[in-house]
């Protein structure tokens, strides 16, 4: 458990680095995914770094894909892309692309970026394992905005209704979206019993919480004959106190004297998880 | 025979032959004739209901794992309403997905203009990477699906609803993507057609016959890539192109043929096609024939380009 937070800390530096270096890109929706993606890709997952294309791999689909930094970090935390490629985010040539693009980073399960298209990916993926009797799993986190989006709840009822039970909707919902509060945008409650009415199980937990992320995880995985929905209550910006919940850091990077002192503050974290 | 009938009983042929073929539709498999498949093989067979955007994100997933997803619906709806799907789960990532269309064109009559696609062949032409095809009989359709399980990369067909003669009578015609057939030789004028307008071509040249104008006659069944050999061939050959078909003029097979004529041997063109308009209800003859697809407004093309010609 405490490594786990060391790994999702260490993500979240260089989360902050690399859009820091790169002088765009989308903090906010990052950090409050980066507790959940290390507890998928360190803990839940059944994967392989030194083989992106194993057949029996489960795959996390990023729908929310403008929070690939989180992913990168991830994957060089994991062994799938060096770290000397950090500074590289978003520049030409790079293959730390602004939104995921599988055609650069094979360990990318899709390319995302429009929103409302990774969950139905995800289904793709989880009814070639159903039809190759392979028992890999899928797990798609969107954001909580893109519950917005129509083609989310025709996935939504098509996994329900074939009871997908390989798969695994993540909302990130961390409240805020590119121009205000979502309650203020278009309000998405009651959504539990919104994925509930479309025959999804639904867990509600603390998304900062490593504990209830990895028992919700677990959870879905014991959970037979329904697709499982998490709704992971999170804080746009989580850890960096002057990104925490501004809604000016959903898609714009930090200084470098922001960098700095987001950087401390998560190595003052770090100290104290000891 | 139609060629969504031709598209259906494709599909049962490839489904014998290919474990990993798999057919997705929404709610519209009794009239895409995907039913055929459904049949046959229940458990490849994907139901998504009337919900085509989640169809093609599903095909884009079952394609990344290993799969030849096959996702059929009316032209109008699987292009528009999915475009960005096509994009972001098929173009992009260049995943193994073939999307076959029926009710392409304004042919499909009296259901009018909602139900008619006549832009379909600029959207799927301007999806980076895929092949466009549009079939004119039913031994084309038939060979071009074959060829499409076997290409590994997006394909777009369209097929359409009306029964529509035969072009090729012999069943085994060889076809590939991106070479044109040439039905007719002449030297005076080339008529250019794919889908349905390949007949009215054929018909349009047999009038020009009778004054003396001999054409040539290709079917361009692939549109992207576009067979520009033959274009320039034809270009240098007759001096004159006629492009035919039943979409708008914007960013179809002309605007392909326009585009490798222009580029390797420019002559007067004339393009037939839908103006800048949707049509309406009534029979396919009629609208075909309202809306200026018919061989005598072919042989009008034809006599104006050749009067630029000289």
């Amino acid at each position: 458990m405490i490594e786990l937070k060391r790994t999702a800390n260490r993500i979240r530096q260089d989360v902050v680095r690399m859009i820091g270096e790169a002088g765009s890109g989308h903090p906010g929706g990052s950090l409050s995914a980066a507790d959940i993606v290390t507890a998928l890709y360190f803990n839940e997952m059944r994967h392989d770094p030194a083989r992106p294309d194993w057949p029996d791999r489960d795959r996390f689909i990023l729908s929310k894909g403008h929070a690939v930094p989180v992913l990168y970090s991830a994957f060089m935390e994991a062994g799938y892309l060096s770290r000397d490629l950090l500074p590289t985010l978003r520049k030409l040539g790079s293959p730390l692309q602004g939104h995921p693009d599988r055609r650069t980073v094979p360990a990318l399960e899709a390319s995302t970026g429009s929103l409302g298209n990774g969950l139905s990916i995800g289904l793709g993926y989880a009814l070639a394992a159903r039809l190759d009797n392979r028992d890999y799993r899928v797990y798609v986190m969107m954001g909580d905005g893109e519950n917005q989006e129509g083609q989310v709840w025709e996935a939504a009822m098509w996994a329900g209704y074939q009871k997908i039970d390989n798969i695994v909707a993540i909302v990130d919902y961390n409240k805020q979206q590119l121009d205000n509060w979502v309650a203020k945008i278009l309000d998405l409650e009651p959504l539990q019993a919104k994925w509930a009415a479309f025959n999804w199980h639904t867990i509600v937990i603390d998304g900062h919480d490593m504990s209830q992320i990895l028992a919700a995880l677990r959870q879905a995985r014991e959970t037979k004959g329904k697709p499982t929905c998490i709704i992971a209550n999170t804080v746009k910006g989580k850890g960096v106190s002057f990104m925490e919940n501004n809604v000016e850091f959903h898609g714009i990077a930090p200084t470098p004297e922001q960098v700095k002192q987001a950087i401390s503050e998560l190595e003052r974290e770090a100290a104290n998880l000891g | 025979m139609a060629t969504r009938d031709a598209y259906g009983k494709a599909l049962v042929e490839l489904g014998r032959v290919n474990p990993n073929v798999l057919v997705l539709d929404a709610d519209l498999s009794k009239s895409t004739k995907t039913n055929l498949f459904a049949k046959e093989f229940p458990g490849r067979f994907i139901e998504c209901g009337i919900a085509e955007a989640n169809m093609v994100g599903i095909a884009g997933g079952l394609a990344a794992a290993g799969k030849i997803p096959f996702v059929s619906s009316f032209a109008c709806f699987l292009m528009n309403k999915a475009f960005d799907q096509l994009r972001i789960a098929v173009a992009y990532p260049k995943w193994n997905v073939k999307v076959v269309t029926t009710h392409g064109g304004i042919s499909i009559g009296e259901d009018g203009p909602s139900q008619q696609s006549v832009e379909d062949y600029a959207l799927a032409c301007a999806l980076p990477g895929f092949v466009v095809t549009s079939p004119a009989d039913e031994t084309s359709t038939r060979a071009l699906v074959l060829r499409a399980a076997e290409h590994v990369g997006p394909v777009y067909m369209r097929t359409g609803r009306p029964r529509v003669p035969i072009i090729y009578p012999d069943k085994n015609e060889l076809f590939e993507f991106g070479r044109a057939k040439r039905l007719l030789d002449g030297g005076d004028v080339t008529l250019i057609g794919c889908g349905v307008t390949v007949a009215e071509c054929l018909k349009a040249a047999e009038a020009l016959a009778q004054s003396g104008i001999r054409a040539r006659v290709l079917d361009m069944h692939t549109l992207k890539p576009v067979d520009r050999e033959a274009v320039a061939a034809a270009a240098r050959d007759t001096g004159a192109i006629v492009c035919v078909e039943e979409h708008l003029l914007d960013g179809g097979l002309g605007s392909q043929v326009a585009r490798a004529a222009a580029e390797l041997a420019p002559v007067p063109m004339e393009f037939v096609g839908i103006i800048d308009t949707y049509a309406e209800s009534g029979t396919p003859d009629e609208l075909l024939e309202k809306y200026g697809l018919t061989a005598p407004h072919i042989v009008r093309a034809a006599e104006r380009v050749l009067r630029r010609k000289k």
